[in-house]
C-alpha cells in the first residue's frame, strides 16, 4: 500500500516536526530528500487519507482537562451506524468508534471520548449525548481515566526490523 | 483552561491543531497569522512542549490505514497494576496505556505491521502477566477528528 519512501517519511515525522525555521528541510536531510520532496510527500499522504491532520497535538490533561472519560454503549448492530452518524455531529465528543465486542466479558461496541475540567462536566456531556443521539436505554458505562502510563504517537514501522 | 496561558499560547493551541502550513517556513506563516515573529512562535511551542501541554507538532495518522491496530483491555488486580502496566509499556507496539476506573482497569492501544504480529504481542503480554487481554479492534470511525476544542 505504501512505498518505501512514504514509510520512511512516516517514520521520520512520528516524533514530531523539529521546532526550527525550516523543519521540512531538516527532516529531509536524514532521508536524503530535499525540502520540496518532503512537503510533496506529505501532501500526497494527506490526499490519500493516511494523514488525518497536521498541526499541534495537545495533551488534554496538562491543559486543565483532567476529567476525561471513555463512554461505551452496547448498541444493537442494526442501529449502531445510524447512531454513530448522529454522534459525528455532536460537538462534545473528540473521538467516536465502532469496535468489535469482546464477548462475553465486554459487550460494548460504541465508544466515545469525552473531556471535561471536572467529573460533573464530563458526566453532564455524557448525559446530553445519551439523550441527544437516541442512546437512552442502551447499556452504558463511563470509564474515567486515572493514571496515564504511556502516551506517544503510534510506531507503525519498527526501524530495527 | 489554565489561566496562566497567555493569549498567544491559547491561540497556538486552539487554532493550529490542523491545517499546519506545508511550506518552507511554516512557523513564519503561523507567526504572520498571529501578528508575531517566527522566533516567538518557535519559542512558545518549545515552552509548551517542555511544559507537557503539547505532545508534538506533527501529523496524526488515520487509524488502520497504516499497519494494524486494536484497543485492548485487561482486568488487573489493584496491587499488580503498576507492575503489569510496566510489562505492557515494555512493548514498543503499545502507544497509549491508561488506567481507567473499572474492573477493566488497564487500557492500551496496540499497533503492529500485520495481524500475525499483533496476535503475537497479545499472547506475549498474556504469558508474561498470566492475565487475559481482551481486544476490541475498530470497525468504523464516526467522528472526524478536528483536533480538540478548548473553547465551546
Amino acid at each position: 500500500m505504501l512505498n518505501q519512501a512514504q514509510q520512511q517519511l512516516i517514520q521520520a515525522f512520528q516524533e514530531g516536526f523539529p521546532l526550527v525555521s525550516r523543519p521540512f528541510q531538516e527532516m529531509g536531510h536524514a532521508l536524503g530528500l530535499d525540502e520540496a520532496q518532503v512537503i510533496e510527500g506529505m501532501r500526497r499522504l494527506q490526499e490519500q487519507g493516511i494523514i488525518k491532520r497536521i498541526g499541534v497535538v495537545v495533551h488534554h490533561h496538562e491543559l486543565g482537562f483532567s476529567a476525561n472519560a471513555m463512554v461505551v454503549w452496547d448498541v444493537p448492530d442494526p442501529v449502531v451506524r445510524e447512531i454513530g452518524e448522529r454522534i459525528r455531529r455532536a460537538e462534545c465528543v473528540s473521538l467516536c468508534y465502532l469496535r468489535r465486542r469482546s464477548l462475553p466479558a465486554w459487550p460494548y461496541n460504541l465508544y466515545c471520548m469525552i473531556h471535561g475540567r471536572e467529573r460533573e462536566e464530563t458526566l453532564q456531556k455524557a448525559e446530553q449525548l445519551t439523550d441527544g443521539c437516541g442512546l437512552r436505554g442502551y447499556p452504558r458505562e463511563v470509564l474515567f481515566s486515572r493514571r496515564r502510563f504511556k502516551q506517544c504517537g503510534a510506531k507503525y514501522f519498527d526501524g530495527s526490523s | 483552561m489554565d489561566p496562566e496561558l497567555d493569549t498567544l499560547d491559547r491561540r497556538l493551541l486552539d487554532e493550529f491543531q490542523r491545517d499546519f502550513p506545508l511550506e518552507s517556513q511554516p512557523y513564519r506563516v503561523i507567526a504572520e497569522q498571529l501578528g508575531t515573529s517566527e522566533e516567538r512562535v518557535l519559542e512558545r511551542l518549545q515552552a509548551l512542549h517542555q511544559a507537557g501541554s503539547i505532545s508534538r507538532v506533527g501529523v496524526v495518522l488515520r487509524p488502520r490505514r497504516v499497519g494494524i491496530s486494536t484497543l485492548a483491555a485487561m482486568q488487573v488486580p489493584e496491587e499488580r497494576l503498576e507492575a503489569v502496566a510496566d510489562v505492557v509499556n515494555g512493548f514498543r507496539e503499545v502507544n497509549h496505556n491508561y488506567e481507567r476506573e473499572h474492573a477493566f482497569n488497564l487500557w492500551f492501544v496496540l499497533t503492529a505491521r500485520d495481524a500475525a504480529h499483533l496476535a503475537g504481542v497479545i499472547s506475549a503480554i498474556e504469558q508474561r502477566t498470566a492475565l487475559e487481554v481482551c481486544a476490541m479492534p475498530m470497525e468504523e470511525e464516526f467522528h472526524i477528528d478536528l483536533g480538540f476544542r478548548m473553547h465551546g
